[in-house]
């Protein structure tokens, strides 16, 4: 039984990394129809200047979880930056361009990043240093890390804040009109432009700290990091129905806990015959069963194409 | 005309020193023989750091050699190091297998994994070249029936036997956890660890895998967790090591870390950071201190590169000397003719006393168990293969962490 509990843990710790970098994905799907390939990168980029930033801190007489903390204030505005510069070089232009030209340049982008990621911080991995307790806390047979807890609480505040943004604020409500006609949200005074270019912001704010959390909980980074991430996150968001919010925090969710599962029960069940590293495809074999069933995702609706 | 025969001689003058700026390597001077020694590592990637220690103790090899002004066949000898980066991949390295053998080397060290050695030995076999790879412990390499193929570090049967005789015997496991990573390497150690510890009457509790490209090991090690073993054995290297480490710690698991000699680089501490303390990793050969001159190896790469041997570096550089050594012996430096006298190496090396059997493995061969205690890598015991004079057998005690 602790076994099934660790697991659930190691899920949901996992799922809500996923589900973080999910909702980057769906606020500009939901907004511009867009798949932003390159959002893999901006955690990746997020991940490597906390990292960076947090190296160049270790020293000082600084407490550790002060300096992480710095390291994540540093990265926000920097993601954030490169957020929107992505958007304002790479989608804005092309807005009204076929639908396959933004998903090219957002290809581009990724491998661009990737590069100079590479150019930058070499293609060895960087490890976290360590600065946070790792001491582990047993509950009930698991053992469940301080790490982990904080992970898992920020990242449902975060989750929940955004939630709140969407539904009941001016910014929401703009954005929401947007999703829904940018024509029209545009001629009732919304500024389109600006509604955009904050969804890339938001976005990329979450990826700075979905970014930070692989590094602290796996303790290191990599050029190459965003890649496989990105697109567990994309699986996510499209498991939950992608354009909807609420959906790529249960996709991400789902997927981790799936994932941990499958990994942990997969040996047994077949008699050592399918073993742990089926985790990944374990993931997929089950987004695509999902969209067999409701080709739109567990919440998603049904949406009538755009003309 | 003597002014146009003036203009021409230093047109000429101006041509050499151009010529000479664009050519990167020294040209041999004249009445000098040039000797290209081709290596192959993976010079980039994340297993760079190991890769190009390789490469620095082959370097060092050959420029002491070019110091020494050695004279093979009435002809002074210049060495050069034609490196390659075969980015770890079975696919590139024979890529780059060819490359070198396209480029006439006359003997070949490399390649660093086993998973790259061992398809890129069929080049050089066929291309008649001499090959010795310093870190290949897979024992498949040597097992292909090529005349071409030594190792100057002692293979995984032998590591894999007495890392499993460790773990049963000192260690006292009856439950043993095994991970690997899926490659040539890791899977080939696991494999001979499990027979080993199964042996020696210790039952396996879980067989799981892992690539060499992953990070998140937390879903096998719950699995693991819930077997209760005494003893978690890693076929692997450091970038999958370190993280492992940690989640193993995070998961609470209390189970003595085992693993090869990939795991055993100051890389893998850092990486791990405090979860490497008690972790155990095991090198081919006797430890730095104890090798025959390996303190006096240690300061000369020390000096020359002003950084530490990571991990391979002095068998790299035995295994060029034994190269040269042979040459000198077959008084030629054509691989068909020096080929036979390498194969009868008797040399005192850095490392060891080198010798090979009739497959190219180094006969004899200890292994050392390191421990990671206080943040550095310290000898916990050296295991003897076969006793050879060098490697006596100094035990230290292990503690007991029941």
């Amino acid at each position: 039984m602790d076994i099934f509990l660790q697991q659930l843990i190691n899920g949901l710790v996992l799922g809500s990394i996923y589900a973080l970098v999910a909702l980057g994905y769906t606020m500009v799907y939901g907004i511009l129809g867009l798949i932003n390939f390159a959002h893999g990168e901006v955690v990746m980029i997020g991940a490597m200047v906390a990292l960076a930033a947090i190296h160049a801190l270790t020293g000082t007489a600084l407490p550790g979880p002060i300096i992480v903390l710095m390291g994540l204030l540093i990265a926000i505005p920097a993601c954030m930056l490169l957020g929107y510069g992505i958007e304002r070089v790479a989608y804005r232009p092309l807005r009204h361009a076929p639908r396959l030209a933004p998903l090219i340049t957002a290809i581009g982008v990724s491998i661009i990043l990737q590069n100079i990621a590479m150019i930058i911080w070499g293609r060895q991995y960087i490890s976290f240093p360590p600065l946070l307790p790792t001491d582990a806390y047993t509950v009930a047979g698991a053992s469940i890390t301080l790490l982990q807890i904080f992970i898992f609480l920020l990242a449902v505040a975060i989750m929940a804040g955004l939630i709140f943004l969407v539904k009941r604020t001016r910014l929401g409500r703009a954005m929401r009109a947007t999703a829904q006609n940018p024509e029209v949200a545009g001629l009732m005074g919304v500024n389109v432009n600006a509604v955009i270019s904050t969804t890339f912001i938001i976005g990329s704010a979450l990826a700075a700290v979905a970014g930070l959390m692989v590094g602290a909980y796996y303790g290191l980074a990599h050029y190459y990091m965003g890649f496989l991430l990105g697109l567990k996150a994309f699986s996510a968001a499209v498991l939950g129905g992608i354009g909807n919010i609420g959906g790529a925090v249960l996709g991400g969710l789902l997927l981790g806990v799936i994932e941990s599962l499958g990994a942990g029960y997969i040996g047994p069940l077949t008699g050592g015959f399918l073993g742990s590293h089926y985790q990944d495809v374990f993931a997929f074999f089950v987004l695509i069963l999902v969209l067999v069933f409701r080709p739109s995702g567990l919440l998603g609706e049904r949406v009538v194409d755009r003309a | 005309m003597r002014l146009s025969g003036r203009f021409s001689l230093s047109l000429a003058a101006a041509v050499m020193i151009l010529s000479g700026c664009k050519e990167a390597p020294p040209l041999p001077k004249v009445g000098e023989l040039l000797v290209k020694i081709g290596h192959a590592a993976p010079l980039t990637g994340i297993q760079a750091h190991i890769g190009k220690d390789n490469e620095n103790g082959v370097r060092l090899a050959i420029e002491e050699a070019n110091a020494a002004g050695i004279v093979i066949g009435g002809q002074k000898i210049r060495f050069q190091l034609l490196s390659e980066d075969d980015q770890a991949d079975p696919k590139t390295g024979t890529i780059v297998a060819h490359k070198l053998t396209d480029a006439e080397i006359n003997g070949m060290i490399g390649h660093l994994n086993s998973g790259t050695t061992i398809p890129a030995s069929r080049v050089y076999h066929d291309a008649g070249i001499p090959q010795i790879s310093p870190s290949a412990t897979n024992p498949k390499y040597t097992r292909q029936g090529f005349k071409s193929a030594f190792r100057t570090m002692a293979n995984d049967e032998q590591q894999g036997k007495l890392l499993g005789e460790f773990a049963t015997g000192q260690l006292a496991a009856k439950r043993i956890a095994i991970i690997d990573d899926r490659t040539a390497y890791g899977q080939g150690l696991a494999d001979e660890f499990e027979k080993s510890a199964k042996a020696n009457g210790a039952i396996i509790v879980a067989r799981e895998f892992t690539t060499d490209k992953s990070t998140d090991f937390r879903a096998i090690l719950t699995a693991i967790k819930g077997k209760q073993p005494d003893v978690l054995f890693f076929g692997g290297m450091d970038p999958q090591g370190g993280p492992l480490m940690r989640q193993i710690k995070s998961l609470g698991i209390t189970a003595i870390f085992l693993g090869g000699d990939g795991i055993y680089t100051p890389e893998f501490i850092k990486l791990a950071g405090d979860a490497a303390e008690g972790a155990y990793g095991s090198l081919p050969g006797v430890p730095l201190e104890k090798m025959p001159s390996g303190i006096a190896f240690r300061d000369k790469y020390k000096a020359r590169y002003n950084r530490d041997i990571q991990l391979y570096a002095p068998f790299c550089y035995d295994a060029v000397n034994i190269m040269i050594e042979a040459m000198k012996r077959a008084d030629s430096v054509k691989p068909e003719r020096y080929l036979p006298e390498l194969a009868k190496t008797d040399y005192d090396g850095v490392t060891t006393r080198i010798m090979f059997d009739e497959k190219g493995d180094l006969k004899g061969g200890a292994i050392t168990l390191y421990q990671v205690r206080n943040g550095k890598w310290e000898v916990a015991e050296t295991l003897a293969g076969t006793p050879t004079e060098s490697s006596s057998t100094t035990t230290l005690a292990v503690d007991d962490r029941g």
